[in-house]
């Protein structure tokens, strides 16, 4: 957990965040953007993660080719996510060699040339991704739950976009998109390592403060209206496995459900860990894995519970045995959500999952780059006070706590219910 | 406390390396300023001892060992790990099985505990076995519709032919169906035990108790009847290129492997291949390769070159994923770049850029516990000596592009390539 945090906030709207850590020679450089997937309508669909892969295409200061190289060149790694919320780019480099990742964020930050013929060649890499994504019969269930889960919202399409939209998406929707949403203004810079703060921040201050402000980009997504009864549906493709993902409509990362719902998720489906490096740790004793792969239902089963600005949802994805069918493995599900709604946990199983929940804390928290990850991440949200109380936070949760978010959340009318039925080798007809 | 409050690379000064009796080695390094404790190791039980109509023995194996002991059965040995935030997982790869485990600091003795009961007296009892069974089946039907892994393996099976390379250590589905609860007790029996044996625990401990713990756990171990590992039989080079297509219909995209045989970890010209890999198909952007197939073609997401060394002579091939229909133009791209490779010297600027790299990526690499827990192991798996990563930056600076272009030629040539295809 960060002990001290220099957070300020420049003249020109950036958040700065820092944090010393002396254990490695080493420094994380983090520019969190608020835009996602969640400020794109129809038509511009996956543009929030174009304008992503465009960042890596060159400034007049660093054309293409020569950002990549630099930062090789000095060992450093580097990389880019775009989610439904936020997009973010970061450095991980020698100490000494980070004014390098900081000179290339503050002038991609407004200076990126968006050139056609780079936006034409980006097309065809991004629609491969697209793709490659759909080789996966999971990816395909998941676009389709998702789908029927949100309506009205944005959350309803996935991050790299539909594939119509990513064939006609213009270099001017991106550039419009990047110029409306790379502002200092919502950005905030995440630094943590090797350094010694007063400098630092001066230094970032020299880079960054020189950037005017802009108009803050309005976010507005559409809410969600309340779901209205369970949606079933069936993703049909190639393969010998079924998978079900059963998926309910779960509370904002701020409210305070939320806790106790991560406490239930650590009791059906085994802990989450909030690492991007650094690790989990195995699900054999959860109740869902007892219920479903003890029982020789299923193979696997895996709980998802995201941490997101606006409602999302909660998902249980079990790959089905071989000799069993989607019904057996939904069937038990419902039996083991049903025992959580009918019965108070046990004050050691909450304590059980705190526990693990510090042990994960613990192995992200070698990383300098995982801890540079965690402060902008929860920013994106919340506040870095979300991140500072999240172990107190579940150690608050009561058993009854638990029981009323099984009952609460994990109702039919907040279902959306999805299975992948394989259609064999070579049978499948597209 | 010994405190790194500025850890520099690992070298003779602050690893303890120690041989127990019975043949393991312990390596361990201490690192305070974690709470935690990372313990790898690895086995002579690889896939190289198993039979070919069983083939995944050694895989299935290792995945039962935690199923059940003498002592606790399978919900009570998670139970344990689980309560206490810890992890312990085996798995089997060709020349070895390999374990990985983390817990606080302060639940070291415990994960010992469970790793040498694992080690020692698993039962593998006959319901686990065959629900394991099931679970790798489903792994392996799953295996068939990922053109990545389909496109790796139908790489091996070329370059590999009558080589233990050429087989899946994870098996198929018709050896693992014939792999039966008395074959997992008699693979144990035979080839688990402290001859080359190696483990390494990285963390918030001191040397003196990881050494004393192990010894106290795994000290007294004995398998006399251990059997050495077989030498790797010569490899069949190609005599042309071949190219084949495994075909998983439906699929919206291809994969495709082009490459050879590449170096062992122990080839003289290992780390100037290396460095030639770094420039053909990582560097960057995924170098050279990345550049024409990826930035300049627009035809990949993904695209780059790997090499892995290892015991024996490991692949060393470029990977894409394209477009089904755009497959013939990207082999015809990756292939005029190994060309290029093979024939015309890396420039001294693309040299001293990999090189520059390989150097200043060790802190990075060697943050964690685990990176320097995996570290360690490489140092002894391969006999790299303890100053291994002091010497390390001399090492990669002395390297020429002539050296490059001789590793190159000897490795790649441009018509005794294994073309690889998975897709629809």
């Amino acid at each position: 957990m960060p002990q001290t945090v220099t957070n300020i906030t420049l003249s020109n709207g950036l958040q700065v965040m820092l944090k010393e850590i002396h254990t490695a020679p080493i420094i994380s450089n983090w520019v969190w953007y608020r835009v996602g997937s969640r400020d794109e309508i129809p038509g511009i669909t996956g543009v929030s993660h174009w304008v992503e892969h465009m960042q890596f295409k060159g400034t007049q200061q660093f054309p293409a080719g020569v950002l990549d190289k630099a930062v090789s060149r000095d060992g450093g790694m580097w990389n880019a996510f775009t989610y439904m919320d936020w997009t973010t780019y970061f450095e991980t480099m020698p100490a000494d060699k980070i004014d390098l990742g900081s000179r290339l964020e503050a002038d991609r930050m407004v200076n990126s040339v968006f050139d056609a013929d780079e936006v034409a060649s980006e097309r065809t890499v991004i629609i491969s991704e697209r793709q490659g994504n759909e080789n996966h019969p999971l990816f395909q269930l998941g676009e389709a739950v998702q789908a029927a889960a949100f309506r009205v919202h944005p959350y309803h399409h996935e991050i790299v976009g539909d594939l119509a939209d990513l064939k006609t998406i213009s270099r001017d929707d991106l550039y419009r998109h990047y110029k409306s949403y790379y502002q200092p203004n919502n950005a905030v810079l995440v630094m943590t390592g090797d350094f010694e703060t007063e400098s630092m921040l001066a230094r970032i201050q020299e880079l960054f403060e020189v950037i005017p402000s802009g108009e803050t980009p309005l976010r507005r997504a559409r809410p969600e209206p309340q779901p209205r009864g369970e949606l079933r549906l069936v993703v049909e493709g190639p393969g010998e496995t079924a998978f079900v993902q059963d998926t309910y409509r779960a509370p904002a990362a701020t409210d305070p459900d939320f806790f106790p719902f991560v406490v239930l998720d650590s009791l059906l489906t085994g802990p989450s860990s909030l690492n991007l490096f650094g690790g989990g740790i195995s699900n054999k004793t959860s109740r869902l894995y007892r219920g479903l792969v003890e029982g020789e239902l299923a193979v696997s089963i895996q709980g998802d519970l995201p941490a997101t600005i606006d409602p999302f949802v909660y998902t249980i994805t079990a790959t089905v045995h071989p000799q069993r069918q989607p019904d057996d493995v939904i069937r038990a599900m419902d039996d083991e959500i049903k025992r959580a709604q009918d019965e108070i946990p046990s004050p050691e199983a909450l304590a059980r999952a705190v526990k693990q929940a510090k042990a994960l804390f613990a192995y992200g928290s070698e990383s300098i780059t995982n801890q540079g990850f965690w402060l902008g991440f929860t920013e994106m949200f919340a506040s870095m006070d979300w991140f500072d109380q999240y172990l107190d936070n579940l150690a608050a949760v009561t058993p009854e706590d638990v029981q009323r978010i099984a009952q609460t959340y994990l109702r039919p009318q907040n279902r959306v219910l999805g299975t992948y039925l394989p259609t064999g080798n070579g049978e499948v007809s597209l | 406390m010994i405190t790194h409050s500025h850890s520099a690379l690992p070298g003779a000064d602050d690893i303890t390396r120690e041989q127990l009796e019975n043949g393991i080695v312990v390596l361990t390094r201490p690192n305070f300023n974690s709470p935690s404790v990372m313990v790898s190791g690895y086995l002579a039980a690889g896939g190289i001892f198993d039979p070919a109509e069983k083939l995944g023995l050694a895989d299935f194996t290792a995945s039962a060992l935690m199923r059940g002991t003498h002592k606790r059965d399978f919900q009570s040995i998670y139970d344990a790990l689980e309560s206490a935030g810890a992890s312990l997982g085996f798995s089997g790869a060709t020349h070895t099985a390999s374990f990985n485990g983390k817990a606080l600091a302060e639940d070291l003795p415990l994960l010992l505990e469970l790793l040498t009961e694992a080690l020692l007296e698993p039962v593998f009892p006959g319901q686990q076995v065959a629900r394991l069974k099931a679970q790798l089946l489903t792994g392996l039907a799953m295996r068939a519709q990922d053109t990545h892994e389909m496109a790796s393996l139908t790489f091996d099976q070329i370059v590999y032919a009558n080589h233990p390379y050429g087989r899946p250590e994870d098996g198929f589905p018709e050896t693992v169906e014939k792999i039966h609860r008395e074959d997992l007790i008699d693979f144990h029996k035979k080839h688990y035990g402290p001859q080359g044996m190696v483990i390494s625990i990285v963390g918030a401990v001191k040397p003196v108790d990881a050494v004393q713990w192990v010894r106290a756990a795994l000290g007294n171990w004995k398998n006399p009847d251990q059997p050495q590992p077989p030498e790797l039989p010569a490899l069949t080079p190609l005599v042309d290129s071949v190219t084949q297509k495994f075909s998983i219909p439906g699929k919206s995209q291809s994969d495709v492997v082009v490459g050879a045989a590449g170096p062992a970890r122990s080839a003289p010209d290992f780390i100037a291949a290396s460095l030639g890999n770094s420039v053909l198909g990582q560097f960057g952007m995924m170098g050279r390769i990345g550049d024409v197939v990826r930035e300049q073609a627009g035809l990949a997401y993904y695209a780059y070159s790997g090499l892995s060394g290892g015991l024996g002579p490991g692949p060393w091939s470029v990977a894409a994923g394209v477009d089904p229909e755009n497959v013939d133009e990207a082999v015809d791209l990756i292939c005029a770049e190994i060309e290029r490779f093979v024939t015309q010297p890396v420039s001294a600027e693309e040299l001293s850029d990999s090189q520059a790299n390989f150097v200043g990526r060790l802190p990075l690499a060697l943050e964690s516990n685990g990176g320097v827990a995996g570290a360690l192991l490489n140092l002894e798996r391969y006999d790299l000596g303890l100053d291994y990563y002091r010497d390390y930056a001399e090492q990669i600076n002395a390297v020429t592009v002539e050296d490059v272009l001789a590793a190159a030629q000897h490795y790649l040539d441009p018509n005794k390539l294994a073309i690889a295809i998975a897709g629809p």
